[in-house]
């Protein structure tokens, strides 16, 4: 039975390879010199970070004046941006946490570089909230320490302190996760060079692994239970950058869909975001045996659940505000489609209902162009939800007199590039200097058949 | 001197089963090196299920109690303010960083211990059979028990199941 199983099953990774083969392929990148494509994609970020600090240390010398907002609209591009970042780390955990309980084998390709996106978005979305406090020289002040104000404690009854934790726990705990993850790779990398400079950085980097299958069983223990860890809390972020909403009391932002509702999309997201990594990645390193059409295609099978509960999430909302017979609520919805934002709100709509869809045929999903393109449309779209459920709810209050309207100023959208900026120097950087596919566990599958890719 | 007798596999199917020989012959298996956690072979090394559950439930207790206690006590002892009228102690607005709480000290403890355990820290210069363990062979090293090391059964064992190597070493610093 299982054997009929695995004849029809798809290889996880192509060609007949060796247990030295995939040693070779995965450090040969690190070894070999960087493309014109890298340097090329390198100078691009370097730029946008470039032009993020600056515009990060103008606003920060003069003060977030410089933003958009107003009376009206308090929160608008930065908390975009923060929810929108922090979305895209999801997908990294879900690939290397939640489908590593679900003995997804095919995530192996993908977890290591899905985790380091993780981690790379989470420092992006972190940049927004500490230069909206205004003083970010001030920042500490969010942690609970003893100090000399009193001691003064920060209110933990305030979704923004949950926050704190929440982003906090799950930087610490991702970063955690990939690292120990990436140990025995580390430590093959110690093994093989002959360079003597890298040889001392990786021996201090590997921690003395020496593939010991004492250690080996601990290991495995430990790695299981960091993905039991790592997927309750996955959840809890969103439901707590969520919560920033929803416990408040503003139309459109008051309701209880909202914690399944962000983590859904929030999912949606990131995989679009890693399918554009990983199609980027396959390409330019050369590493299609890889991360193969199979892995794209389970990508966006993720990707048409999630968009099909954003998609409802969207009807419920809608419906709830009608069925609710709160006229606030009902205004808020009418004003999200119909008034001054509402090419926001179809943007969003369109592109987050339609896009999905798309991957329901298989000729699509394998077209790797039009997986490319639809995955950076997707993630356009869900930076748009963001902001629909940001500035529409706040920009047309209770009271018309104070009615506004919202535009980004050139110091946000700056720092917005910038962001990205630092988000892709930093994967291009790891993609150049660790070993992106986590080695070990692509020769555990290759095992998968009773022989090394076919042959015993 | 130690001895220790290094037999190399060149796949963890002829490993499982030479180490289930070696057992079975009373041989002491000191440990295996592998390039990758091969499914089964605790089973067939006999190790026991590993204690870092019970050490991660108990990390994760303390995170738990110490999140509780510290929002209980810093928010209705140490200096109480008045939010929105809300109680002193609020014990359901103090859920999420509860878990939260939880799972970092959960994580964090699980991670270190093992660490600990394993005498894993940076900069650490490993004790090593070959190189090419992190590459693509699977070694058993076996030593000996009781003072003695029978060399000719460990040799015909390791010859039957395919070893592609086998070797006699001394103490190894």
């Amino acid at each position: 039975m299982a054997e009929n199983v695995l004849a029809i099953r798809e290889n996880l990774v192509i060609g007949e390879k060796s247990l030295s083969n995939v040693t070779d392929d995965v450090l040969g990148i690190m070894e070999r010199k960087p493309t014109g494509l890298w340097w090329f994609g390198l100078f691009l970020s370097v730029s946008a970070l470039t032009l993020g600090i600056i515009s990060i240390v103008y606003q920060i010398r003069t003060g977030i004046g410089t933003w958009g907002l107003n009376k009206t609209v308090g929160w608008a591009f930065d908390i975009t941006n923060f929810v929108f970042w922090v979305g895209i780390g999801h997908a990294g955990t879900l690939i290397s946490a939640i489908l590593f309980l679900f003995r997804q084998k095919w995530r192996t390709s993908i977890n290591r570089s899905a985790e380091a996106m993780t981690i790379f978005a989470v420092m992006c979305a972190g940049i927004f909230p500490i230069i909206h406090m205004g003083r970010p020289w001030l920042a500490y002040w969010v942690f609970p320490y003893p100090n000399f104000r009193g001691p003064l404690w920060i209110n933990f009854r305030s979704p923004l302190a949950w926050d704190v934790f929440a982003i906090g726990t799950y930087f610490i705990i991702s970063a955690v996760f990939w690292y120990i993850g990436m140990l025995p790779d580390l430590a093959t990398v110690r093994d093989r060079t002959k360079n003597k400079i890298k040889k001392w950085i990786f021996t201090i980097l590997s921690f003395g692994w020496n593939g010991s299958f004492r250690t080996w069983h601990r290991y495995e223990t430990a790695y299981g239970l960091l993905a039991g860890l790592a997927t309750p809390l996955v959840v809890s972020v969103h439901t707590i950058v969520s919560f920033d909403f929803a416990t408040s009391s503003i139309p459109g932002w008051h309701t209880t869909t909202f914690p399944p509702y962000f983590v859904a999309g929030a999912v949606f997201s990131g995989f679009a975001m890693v399918l554009t990594l990983m199609i980027i990645t396959r390409k330019t390193l050369r590493l299609e045996e890889y991360i193969t059409k199979k892995h794209i295609e389970n990508m966006t099978k993720v990707i048409i659940l999630t968009g099909g509960i954003v998609t409802l999430s969207y009807a419920t909302e809608f419906f709830i505000a009608w069925y609710s017979g709160n006229g606030y609520e009902q205004f808020v919805f009418l004003n999200r489609a119909l008034g001054p934002f509402s090419w926001a709100y179809w943007i969003m709509i369109s592109i987050n209902l339609i896009v999905p869809q798309f991957f329901w045929f298989k000729k699509l999903r394998r077209n790797l162009v039009l997986v490319f393109i639809l995955s950076i449309v997707i993630n356009v779209g869900m930076w748009f939800e963001r902001f629909v459920i940001i500035v529409t709810s706040l920009h047309r209050d209770y009271l018309p007199s104070s009615w506004a309207m919202y535009k980004p100023s050139l110091v946000e959208i700056g720092t917005l590039i910038g962001s990205f900026g630092l988000f892709f120097t930093l994967f291009l950087l790891f993609i150049r200097f660790m070993p992106i596919i986590s080695i070990g566990e692509i020769k555990s599958i290759l095992s998968f058949k009773g022989s090394y890719g076919g042959k015993k | 001197m130690k001895q220790y007798f290094i037999a190399t596999f060149d796949n963890e199917f002829d490993l499982k089963e030479a180490v289930s020989a070696y057992r079975e012959q009373n041989l002491k298996i000191l440990d295996a090196f592998t390039p990758y956690a091969v499914h089964g072979l605790d089973k067939a090394m006999g190790l026991k299920p590993s204690r870092l559950t019970k050490v991660c439930f108990l990390f994760g207790l303390v995170g738990l109690i110490f999140a509780l206690l510290g929002q209980y006590w810093t928010s209705a002892v140490s200096w109480p303010i008045n939010i929105g009228g809300k109680p002193w102690n609020s014990l359901p607005a103090f859920m999420p960083v509860a878990f939260e709480v939880t799972i970092l000290f959960a994580g964090l403890g699980t991670v270190f211990t093992l660490l600990i355990i394993a005498r894993l820290r940076p900069g650490k210069v490993p004790k090593q059979f070959s190189t090419r363990v992190s590459d693509d062979h699977f070694l058993i090293v076996l030593s000996e028990s009781k003072g003695i090391l029978n060399e000719k059964l460990a040799e015909s064992i390791s010859r039957e199941h395919n070893a592609v190597e086998w070797r006699l070493e001394g103490e190894v610093k």
